[in-house]
């Protein structure tokens, strides 16, 4: 099928089904899935730019699909959520201005790939040491968490001890956040968490749940399932700014987007329903292996000499 | 009584997930058919209304078509009660 605003020819069947599979992820993890979107849509001869544009159109439709049955199950902190966007805003513009400038100089394709293939090794590879740690943690002092219940949303960490000093950094003004059951963080510390995850948004593509979702855990410690959640409702907030900025540059193809939607607004309703069975560290290992898979698409593409 | 419970809840799920299925690709063939030169033009000669209108569609393919599947899931389950 030929797309004419990016001016490519790919197969409805092929972005159907990856918009299926990064729907059922998106819901489950609370990620907007670019890291397999925008490496999936360069492997069919996408344009970075175009890639990382096109990716932020689809990812809003699905998360607001995914917010919206998560919110039904109680796992979003509206409070949270609105408190972000400033935050995300702003950090997504600097990451799209960043963009633009690697666009005029040419370096675009190497300088996303590499700084990509960096975060998600390293996002990888701090997750499966803190999940494995608390789930031996777990089992040592056998509370382990059951699924389908109100206790699997219970959640603890072994970077725990951080967070807490986190929480107790007394930077005027503190925001209570009870939903989240924090009882105080520094509003600067949620600005800055929004401010990194709009940045990444805006510079790697997608909702950079990849990185916000594991910030909100670990960071400002909130339980894994309202993290998937109230990530989702950020989402839909950086993504769409992030497609009027793209899209407003001529970097979105909205059909590519809408064909995409199809397939991961019903995998999206799959993902959320499918967080009520698992407790919050085995949600959290399982993140693992998906930032590696987008790093090794990458690095094969790089390695290949595919257009990149 | 809970496992039947569950199985209703599932059913009820993948009904709304198949109506949703089909009002969603019928969406898309509507905009393919009735809107892809408008779109094009946009593209080319305004991206800003482009940006707000590409916004639009992808929210409205989320939210609207999810109240027409509820709205339309209500209206059978009247009728059949």
């Amino acid at each position: 099928m030929h797309f004419p605003i990016s001016g490519t020819d790919i197969s409805p069947t092929y972005l159907v089904l990856t918009g299926f599979l990064i729907g059922i992820m998106g819901g489950f993890f609370g990620v907007g899935g670019s890291f397999i979107a925008g490496p999936a849509l360069r492997a069919v001869g996408m344009d970075w730019n175009f890639a990382v544009g096109t990716d932020l159109a689809h990812i809003v439709g699905k998360s607001v699909v995914a917010a919206k049955r998560h919110r039904a199950l109680g796992n979003v902190d509206l409070r949270l959520g609105l408190l972000m966007a400033f935050g995300t805003i702003g950090g997504a513009e600097c990451g799209a201005q960043l963009i633009q400038m690697l666009k005029r100089t040419g370096n675009v394709n190497s300088v996303v790939s590499y700084v990509s293939i960096v975060i998600y090794v390293s996002i990888s590879t701090f997750m499966i040491w803190e999940s494995w740690r608390t789930l031996r943690l777990q089992k040592r002092t056998k509370s382990k968490g059951r699924g389908g219940s109100a206790a699997a949303k219970r959640d603890e960490t072994s970077f725990m001890h951080v967070t807490r000093a986190i929480q107790n950094l007394q930077l005027k003004p503190m925001i209570a956040l009870p939903t989240s059951g924090v009882a105080a963080i520094s509003l600067w510390v949620i600005l800055a968490v929004s401010f990194v995850g709009g940045l990444f948004s805006g510079f790697l593509g997608g909702g950079a749940g990849y990185i916000r979702m594991p910030m909100l855990v670990y960071v400002l410690g909130v339980p894994t399932h309202l993290a998937v959640g109230t990530d989702l409702f950020e989402i839909i907030i950086s993504a769409s700014y992030g497609t009027f900025s793209h899209a407003v540059k001529g970097n979105v193809d909205i059909l590519v987007a809408l064909v995409m939607n199809t397939g991961a607004a019903v995998g999206a309703q799959i993902g959320a329903i499918a967080t009520q069975y698992f407790a919050g560290p085995k949600i959290r290992l399982a993140f693992v292996p998906l930032p590696l898979i987008g790093a090794a698409i990458v690095i094969y593409t790089l390695m290949t000499g595919h257009k990149l | 009584m809970l496992k039947a419970e569950a199985s209703q809840t599932l059913r009820a799920f993948l009904i709304e997930l198949a109506v949703y299925a089909v009002l969603v690709v019928g969406y898309l063939f509507a905009i393919q058919h009735f809107f892809l030169d408008r779109l094009l033009q946009l593209e080319e000669k305004h991206l800003t209304l482009y940006a707000l209108v590409a916004i639009g569609l992808i929210i409205g393919q989320a939210v609207v078509l999810e109240l027409i599947t509820t709205g339309l899931l209500r209206l059978l389950r009247g009728r059949s009660e």
